[in-house]
């Protein structure tokens, strides 16, 4: 009973699976010898988003494509290529959307502009709050 | 029948809405009305209500009840039996009966229990929270119905998303939405003061412990959410900055600012529109947060079902209670009396500091969570994550957790910065060794390394406040403050840790080899098939041992659920004192050299991950501790207040009728 | 003062407002190409199966403006589209498919199945072309034109009301 629940669990299964039939790529589940080089790979992978997910990195996600684009990190990584080169080489093909690390461009300015504002009005309000009061302070009886 | 029943509950709840609304707002008029004391008990019977419908859904999925839709469409009869319950609210509309049953659940213990406000205040907050019910049961009853029946019964249920069939969907949602739905009394209480003009002391007195609850259980339900995210998702995250997790944040934000506000108001009676202000703001928050998660406007990974007409239907309610509250507030804001004066070198001045940059986190994080919305109006589409959260929220934490650690060591009103010089100074000492010593040992990212010294100080910092009292005659609050800083420092340390120490091994091992991860030793036994009540699994069994030690047995699980179909990945984990290992069993990978089959094999060990959650248990604990102390001191002065009235009232006895003069307050 | 409390109120409105404007839009699911308009790059993908040749850019140049069909045996649009892409075949149209991370055998049992309505099939095992070219699942389909540029990206499977779409494409990019 407890076989044939699994050969049918297998068979629902299989279109989902049927792309796992391929191995996955070269570099998508190994690490790159070099520690250093690894912990750059790994540190661009976890910036770089999985296109066919919901919302992961490259890093997380256990999706086939994502398992190519790890493949082309390390690969091009080892090949000599900077982080910034192979993340450019992907934005350059899937936009701004591919990567989590903003760039500051047309569309992405005011995730830049907005905490700088936004550092101005807190450093306003809290002189005004603050720094007023003092004086105030020294004046009142 | 069951259905039928939950349904007129909700019915009769919200007709109770009505009747509370309105016999709030007749408690507005001068000349005591009549209807006004309808109020108190409609919030109580409508609270019983609407949890009676509540226990009337979780009956239906826990019999299985196929001809409700909801049940027939969530739930399957081979689910264990704990998963059937906890499914109740794995769905959109059960989480909104929820979210109402909370929602009603604390009125009603507003209603019934508090006493300690004027009359007229207490009816605007009535009021105020009889209208913000009366919009979500709206929304449930007319677009959201959980009890909606099937005209023929189902044959079998389509089942329950596999990732939610876990022991964390019983704890996350219910404790979650008692934090952020609990904010409501704080919503209602903002309003209810400003509307009667009663922003003062003795308000926020009464304000902060239901403040302090709600917030216990919004700091535990984030960890707890976490934690099962970590767990359950299998890639060993526990935060993404996803716009699910953003919406819990933000109101955490907001409660924080607003129990360290409500506490100088009641302190120190300063601080009194920022109090109403944050009041206001953290319920927003919540409602925010439950429009972008069922909107379907933002994509998550952790999504409900998205349906952009309930979407419409919760914007305008937001549209009513936020845009309506803030109205309120611009036109109430500024008969609010200047509150008591203080310097920016005392202990005000160091809580509104972090309340400013409290707020800027919450506008950070409400920044990036809503950028991708407003570019997909330009048809553009831009993925904002970690690496723009980390670095923008540190600009504001970074001065937040400095002041945190010397704030508790100002004096109220106005100190000399020159008295805690030692203190700071000794802070600042270890934060410049720890600094020094871990970027020599390594390299390490700036933040994780900064977050790492600054979690050392402040746990120094959270106790320095004790420096110099009698430890038995320290009061009970004090101690919730210190337990609750030290869990941040506790908490901040684990996330420091995780960030820049933990050792990552991929490898594809055949049975019989070995890998090494850290100081691991991991070994993979053999691969076999399994089987459970609703899915099939390959189970791998792992023998990890570090150095010489006896090697423990981890079973991580590739799994696939039949119903619905999806595949997920089950880890195993090794806690121990100083961090986990965390292994993740992946697909097949080809045939070695001898031909045997190799699998993927993903290994982490994260030092010191569980202080991330240790931290926030602290950190809830705190809040509790912090409770209980502040009950304790209200029944002293209860207590006390009645022995004295006990002793006045002797004392007219005596005098024959003549009172003595009252002392002054 | 009361200016500055007018802000929360204002940064809600504009908030609810552009909330309310998406909620009319339909939620956008694909991550289109940003590689239109751009010359396909250099690539050699072996046959996907005997007896059918593989693909290169060299294929793409020259005559007239082909499709370009990223396709798998696994995708389940794909078997909707095939019926289409054959009426595309029989409009004269040269169809290069590429297929993604597939076994020969399940290319070959696709084919005989739904029809082969390509001149050519590569196989991209590891997703080389389509991240070279912007491509973000499966099927996909593009308007290439005799000088190896892209011109034109159909995300998903092609419906009857693509087909004369996409034979405009095709005469716009001679």
């Amino acid at each position: 009973m407890m076989r044939l629940l699994i050969a049918l669990a297998a068979l629902l299964a299989m279109p989902v699976m049927a792309q796992q039939g391929m191995p996955p790529a070269p570099y998508a589940y190994t690490q790159l010898d070099d520690p250093a080089l690894e912990a750059e790979a790994v540190e661009l992978m976890e910036t770089l988003r999985c296109l066919k997910c919901q919302s992961q990195s490259i890093h997380d996600s256990d999706a086939p494509m994502a398992g190519d684009m790890r493949h082309q990190v390390r690969s091009r990584l080892l090949a000599g290529e900077s982080p910034e080169q192979i993340r450019a080489w992907l934005t350059q093909r899937y936009g701004d959307y591919v990567s989590y690390e903003p760039q500051v461009s047309s569309t992405t300015w005011p995730l830049f502009a907005i905490p700088l504002l936004l550092l101005l009005v807190v450093g306003l309000i809290l002189l005004r709050r603050l720094g007023k009061r003092r004086s105030d302070e020294e004046t009142a009886v | 029948m069951i259905a039928e029943l939950g349904l007129a509950a909700l019915w009769l709840s919200a007709a109770l809405a009505v009747l509370q609304m309105v016999s709030g707002a007749l408690g507005l008029r001068d000349g005591a009305s009549p209807h006004a004391l309808y109020a108190r008990p409609a919030a109580v019977v409508q609270a019983f209500l609407a949890t009676l419908a509540f226990f009337l859904l979780l009956y239906a999925f826990a019999v299985t009840d196929l001809s409700i839709k909801l049940v027939a469409t969530n739930s399957h009869s081979a689910k264990p039996f704990i998963y059937k319950l906890t499914g109740t609210w794995g769905n959109h509309e059960g989480s909104m009966l929820l979210w109402i049953a909370v929602l009603a659940l604390s009125g009603g213990l507003l209603g019934g229990l508090e006493r300690r406000m004027p009359e007229k205040t207490m009816s605007a907050t009535l009021m105020v929270q009889g209208f913000v019910a009366l919009g979500f049961y709206a929304f449930l009853i007319l677009s959201s119905n959980p009890f909606e029946r099937l005209r023929v019964p189902a044959v079998e249920g389509s089942g329950l998303n596999p990732l939610l069939q876990d022991i964390g969907l019983a704890i996350h949602p219910p404790t979650l939405y008692i934090g952020y739905v609990g904010l409501s009394v704080a919503f209602s209480l903002a309003m209810g003061a400003l509307i009667t003009r009663q922003v003062t002391p003795d308000f926020a007195k009464v304000m902060r412990p239901w403040v302090l609850g709600a917030w216990v259980f919004l700091t535990f339900g984030i960890t707890a959410g976490s934690y099962w995210a970590y767990y359950e998702l299998g890639w060993g995250g526990w935060w993404f900055w996803d716009p699910v997790e953003n919406a819990s944040l933000m109101p955490w934000l907001a409660a924080t600012a607003l129990l360290h506000s409500v506490s100088v108001l009641a302190a120190r009676d300063a601080l009194r529109t920022w109090t109403i202000m944050l009041g206001v703001l953290a319920f927003s928050m919540s409602m925010l947060g439950t429009f972008l998660v069922r909107s379907g406007v933002l994509t998550s990974v952790h999504a409900f079902a998205v349906d952009p007409e309930r979407g419409a239907f919760i914007l305008g309610l937001l549209g009513l209670y936020i845009g309506g509250a803030l109205v309120i507030f611009a036109m109430r804001a500024s008969s609010i009396a200047e509150g008591k004066r203080f310097t920016a070198t005392s202990r005000e001045g160091a809580l509104v500091f972090n309340n400013v940059m409290l707020s800027a986190i919450l506008a950070i994080v409400l920044l990036g969570t809503l950028y991708p919305l407003l570019t997909e109006a330009f048809d553009v589409r831009v993925s904002v994550g970690p690496p723009y959260f980390n670095p923008a929220g540190a600009i504001f934490a970074i001065p937040m957790f400095i002041v945190m650690a010397i704030g508790p060591l100002l004096r109220w009103k106005d100190d000399k910065p020159g008295r805690i010089q030692f203190e700071a100074a000794m802070l600042a000492a270890i934060v410049i060794a720890i600094v020094a010593v871990v970027a020599v040992l390594g390299d390490y990212a700036i933040l994780p390394l900064l977050g790492l010294a600054l979690s050392v100080a402040l746990a120094v910092a959270a106790f320095l406040p004790l420096r110099g009292r009698n430890i038995r005659r320290v009061p009970t609050a004090t101690w919730g403050m210190v337990l609750a800083h030290f869990g941040v420092a506790v908490s901040l340390f684990g996330m420091a840790c995780e960030s820049a120490f933990t050792s990552e091994r991929l490898a594809a091992v055949a049975p019989g080899d070995t890998t090494q991860v850290a100081d691991w030793t991991v070994k993979l036994e053999s691969v076999d098939p399994v089987a459970g009540p609703n899915w099939t699994a390959i189970e791998a069994r792992v023998l990890a041992a570090r150095g010489d030690e006896e090697p423990t047995v981890l079973t991580p699980q590739a799994r696939n659920f039949w119903s619905p179909p999806q595949p997920t990945s089950e880890s195993a984990l090794i806690t121990r004192l100083d961090g986990q290992l965390y292994a993740v069993i992946g697909d097949s990978a080809g045939v070695d050299a001898n031909g045997k089959e190799r699998w993927q094999l993903r290994v982490w060990w994260k030092p010191f991950v569980t202080f991330i959650w240790y931290g926030g248990l602290l950190i809830a604990l705190g809040g509790i501790v912090s409770i209980v102390g502040r009950l304790q001191v209200d029944l002293k002065r209860r207590k006390a207040k009645a022995l004295g009235d006990a002793r006045r009232d002797d004392l007219d006895e005596l005098n024959g009728g003549d009172t003595l003069p009252e002392p002054a307050e | 003062m009361r200016l500055a409390y007018l802000i929360p109120l204002g940064l809600f409105l504009f908030f609810a407002g552009l909330a309310g404007y998406m909620l009319t839009q339909p939620k956008e699911q694909n991550v289109p190409s940003q590689m239109i308009e751009q010359p396909l790059p250099d690539f050699t993908l072996e046959p996907a199966l005997e007896g059918m040749p593989g693909a290169t850019k060299a294929d793409f140049v020259g005559g007239e403006p082909r499709l370009l069909n990223i396709w798998a045996s696994w995708c389940l649009p794909c078997i909707a589209e095939a019926p289409h892409l054959e009426r595309l075949k029989q409009e004269g149209v040269e169809i290069i498919g590429v297929a993604v991370r597939d076994r020969p055998e399940a290319v070959e049992d696709f084919l005989s199945r739904y029809g082969n309505p390509y001149s050519r099939i590569g196989a991209d095992d590891i997703s080389e072309l389509m991240l070279e070219i912007g491509a973000s699942g499966v099927p996909e389909t593009y308007v290439i034109d005799a000088a190896g540029n892209i011109r034109y990206q159909h995300i998903g499977d092609i419906r009857e009301e693509t087909v004369p779409l996409l034979l405009e494409k095709l005469e716009e990019a001679r």
